[in-house]
């Protein structure tokens, strides 16, 4: 019933063979292990989206509420300290996945032509995922937390003349304070994930579109 | 017996993987639910005798107010929660207690001595001085505490769930 009637119905309007045949049944070289480290980031991205969404149902990103929310999400609410413990050890996870996959596609030279604006935003998904790092590593607001961002936004503004100014836009101001944690959450939120959505779009589109590299020959 | 020689290897795969799928789909959407709901189910009830002041404080025959205060800890906070009852002393120092909570839909009503009535502002409801329905959409009467009377203080139970 649902294959004879409604599969072909809805195929007709919605095109799904199309899609199917485009993005799973599209042609590959031979290739490795290593060439699943991308989809293993995606997972992995697709796995911090939805237990940081179910995160956020319980967190507040405010100074005297933050650190006692987290508390809550990890001794209170039934699989909490699951859900978080998968945001954990996730986000360190696609750090080093996204970093492996980026040094496959150096040394087998996938970057080149025609892959260039696939590689220009692989770069920026890798910043951006260090960016992602960096803001959550803020939200628990505990001394590891504070003293942690507190270094690196110092670092941050020690860049020669405009340092300065970057310091207290990251902090929203000259200290480490609740307009920092509300900042860094918003990015960590909206901002960042935004914009990782988006790059991720253009580089799988990108992927399907050109294919993926094979593996360089000796003589290449 | 049938035999089961015409099982592809197609078939095969699909049925394992739809099986496993969905095994997996329910280990990884369970503690999510869980997750969801965790504040709705459990949760402890109290049952406590309040303290209301010495009964001779309170006139007769006129509802009275008395409000408190009550904290509890939800989640991360501790929540205030004002509670504010009348009480109605009669000529004998029988006592009733009515909750200021309209039971139509909660909000708070008010005792007015020029019509000696309860009114709710939300939609405008009426009791008695006894806590019956006179005009409104209330389903039922204010609702009543128990009392006791202990050596002159009075004393209203608490059930919170």
């Amino acid at each position: 019933m649902i294959n004879n009637r409604v599969f072909p119905w809805l195929d007709e309007r919605l095109g799904l063979t199309t899609i199917y045949k485009t993005v799973l049944d599209r042609m590959v070289p031979k290739v490795n292990w290593w060439f699943t480290l991308g989809s293993a980031t995606l997972f992995l991205f697709v796995m911090q989206a939805v237990t940081g969404i179910m995160l956020s149902v319980y967190y507040v990103p405010s100074p005297d509420k933050a650190y006692d929310s987290i508390e809550y999400i990890m001794t209170g609410v039934a699989f909490g300290w699951l859900i978080r413990g998968i945001h954990h050890w996730g986000a360190t996870l696609m750090v080093i996945t996204v970093f492996i996959h980026m040094l496959r596609v150096f040394f087998y030279a996938a970057y080149k032509y025609p892959r260039e604006i696939t590689w220009t935003t692989g770069v920026f998904l890798f910043l951006l995922t260090l960016g992602m790092g960096f803001t959550g590593y803020l939200l628990p607001w505990n001394q590891k937390a504070y003293w942690a961002t507190t270094v690196g936004t110092s670092i941050a503004g020690s860049v020669p003349v405009i340092g300065d100014f970057i310091l207290r836009d990251l902090r929203g101001g000259s200290d480490l304070s609740g307009v920092t944690l509300a900042r860094f959450f918003s990015a960590h939120i909206w901002m960042l994930p935004a914009a990782i959505i988006a790059l991720i779009g253009v580089h799988l589109y990108l992927v399907i579109r050109l294919g993926i590299s094979s593996i360089p020959k000796e003589n290449e | 017996m049938a035999r089961s020689g015409n099982v592809t290897r197609r078939g095969f795969i699909t049925s394992v993987m739809a099986f496993a799928g969905s095994i997996m789909g329910i280990v990884v959407g369970l503690p999510i639910i869980g997750y969801l709901v965790s504040p709705a189910i459990g949760g402890r009830k109290t049952d406590s005798w309040i303290p209301v002041g010495k009964l001779d404080t309170y006139p007769v025959g006129v509802p009275t107010v008395f409000s408190f205060t009550r904290s509890k800890i939800n989640g991360w906070e501790k929540t205030t929660n004002s509670y504010s009852v009348y009480v109605l002393r009669g000529a004998n120092d029988e006592v009733k207690v009515l909750s200021n909570v309209c039971t139509h839909l909660g909000c708070r009503v008010s005792y007015s001595k020029d019509t000696d009535t309860y009114a709710c502002p939300c939609h405008d409801a009426r009791f008695d001085r006894n806590g019956v329905v006179l005009s409104g959409p209330p389903p039922r009467p204010l609702d009543q505490y128990e009392s006791k009377n202990d050596n002159g203080t009075l004393s209203i139970r608490v059930l919170e769930s």
